[in-house]
């Protein structure tokens, strides 16, 4: 499993576009706005929290259809299939490997691009806390749609179609961390749900990413 | 009759040439009905019920937009437990008619959008609000796109109806997490239940529960609306079904040839 986890993040900063990408979009996105919505400083600091989320959610998605198209194409992943380790292991590790390459790095961004949008001082470690909790459900839940999609020849825009949805509760609840903690409200109830939705999605969604899997691997 | 055999009748239809010689038998009965009740149901909703006292004849859209809203939900549950039979004990009809349902649910819920929007215009004075309902509706609405495209985009049929089905399983969690998540995240405009609120039905409550005289002609709509459901969805999979023969026809003459 280890072996498997270091193989995936060697691959992911050795080969080039796919460590840093992310973060150049989130970089990207974050500086498009205040173009589009207007530099006043106090709306800047409203949508900030919501913004930094929905950043930080797309850029997730951008890496996801090279999470396993490229270990379907070259093979490897019938290789990884009939290795010794469950599929739903691999799944998670491939799963995790996502998120440290492209969620941990966006936790790290967030409040540099904070400073950026003029978020709140309070918001900044709820901001960092909220994304934390929220980006492995990210991972998780883009695994399951990389998975569907994997054997198909264009399944990039419709990975996004499928994931997208699924996102809605972790975002409704992420941002409603930021957001409250951004105003100085309480804060724990979003976040116990936010952590449950992760918990939940990191323990049972896997079984249904390795079913989708085997079915492509037919 | 004993439970087993009644159950046992029902997986009858699996069989594909059983469901398609009694679907196609019992087809123009329920299309009869349907288009009865609905034109009987709207009729009278439309032309021989008063005006409601506050707000006009806009009310009368809930001949509409109360059975697609409630047709939309169902049609995904249906979908549901298609798919939940299909990936239990492989029937293939039951993979189709989930497929078959879906374009039908889309437009259920776009009916329901679409009324909800043209009552809501003059009534709250807005055409969209970020309501926990009508947002609710609208990631449904995308749920169905999102398993819709994903039938178009697989060939093969087996892996299609496979993906399709675990998606369904899963969106369905997800739906309803998104249900709960999005009444959280706003207080809503739209009114609660009002039909089968059980204050209501018991008559504890009267102000709330939507009057006798439009109840009779919104009951008959919704038998209307699922009777229509049925009856294009038995359409619908008959044609999923010739399609697929066509397809085996197709492809036994290319190897022959």
């Amino acid at each position: 499993m280890i072996a498997l986890l270091l193989r995936d993040l060697k691959l992911a900063f050795r080969a080039g576009g796919g460590f840093g990408l992310g973060l150049a979009f989130f970089l990207i996105v974050t500086v498009l706005v205040p173009f589009s919505v207007g530099p006043q400083s106090s709306l800047l600091a409203t949508i900030a929290p919501g913004v930094l989320w929905l950043g930080a959610l797309l850029a997730c998605l951008l890496s996801l259809d090279r999470l396993l198209a490229l270990d379907w194409e070259d093979g490897s992943l019938d290789l990884l299939a009939t290795a010794p380790l469950p599929l739903e292991a691999v799944v998670t590790i491939k799963a995790l490997a996502h998120w440290i390459t492209t969620g941990l790095p966006l936790v790290l961004a967030a409040p540099v691009l904070g400073v950026l949008l003029n978020l709140p001082l309070p918001g900044f470690s709820w901001l960092v806390i909220s994304l934390l909790t929220g980006t492995p459900a990210l991972s998780v839940i883009g695994t399951f749609g990389a998975a569907l999609t994997v054997g198909l020849k264009r399944g990039g825009l419709l990975l996004s179609l499928l994931v997208l949805p699924l996102n809605v509760p972790t975002l409704i609840f992420g941002a409603e961390v930021a957001r409250r903690g951004a105003v100085g409200m309480e804060t724990s109830t979003p976040l116990l749900l936010l952590a449950g939705i992760t918990a939940a999605t990191v323990a049972l969604l896997p079984f249904a990413s390795a079913a989708v899997l085997r079915v492509n691997l037919r | 009759m004993s439970f087993a055999t009644k159950a046992n009748a029902l997986w009858e239809y699996a069989n594909p040439k059983k469901f398609l010689t009694t679907s196609e038998r019992v087809q123009p009965y329920i299309w009869s009905a349907a288009i009865l009740c609905l034109v009987v149901g709207l009729i009278w909703g439309f032309f021989l019920t008063p005006d409601d006292y506050r707000q006009g004849s806009t009310v009368k859209i809930i001949y509409l937009h109360v059975p697609s809203a409630l047709m939309a939900i169902n049609v995904w549950l249906m979908m549901l437990v298609t798919s939940l039979v299909w990936l239990v004990r492989r029937h293939h009809v039951s993979a189709l008619a989930a497929r078959a349902a879906a374009p039908i649910g889309v437009v259920m819920t776009m009916i329901a959008l679409a009324t909800g929007a043209i009552w809501g215009q003059p009534m709250w004075g807005t055409w969209w609000a970020w309501d926990p309902r009508l947002t609710s509706f609208l990631i449904l609405f995308l749920f169905y796109l999102g398993y819709i495209a994903l039938w178009e985009a697989i060939d093969n049929p087996d892996t299609a109806a496979d993906l399709t089905s675990v998606l369904c399983l899963v969106g369905s969690v997800f739906a309803i997490l998104s249900r709960y998540a999005v009444n959280f995240w706003n207080q809503g405009l739209h009114q609660g239940a009002s039909i089968m609120r059980a204050a209501a039905v018991t008559g504890a409550d009267t102000e709330e529960k939507v009057s006798n005289v439009f109840f009779y002609p919104l009951l008959l709509c919704i038998i209307g609306f699922v009777l229509l459901f049925v009856a294009l969805l038995l359409y619908r999979t008959g044609t999923e079904i010739r399609a697929r023969r066509i397809r085996a026809l197709l492809a036994r003459e290319r190897v022959g040839a």
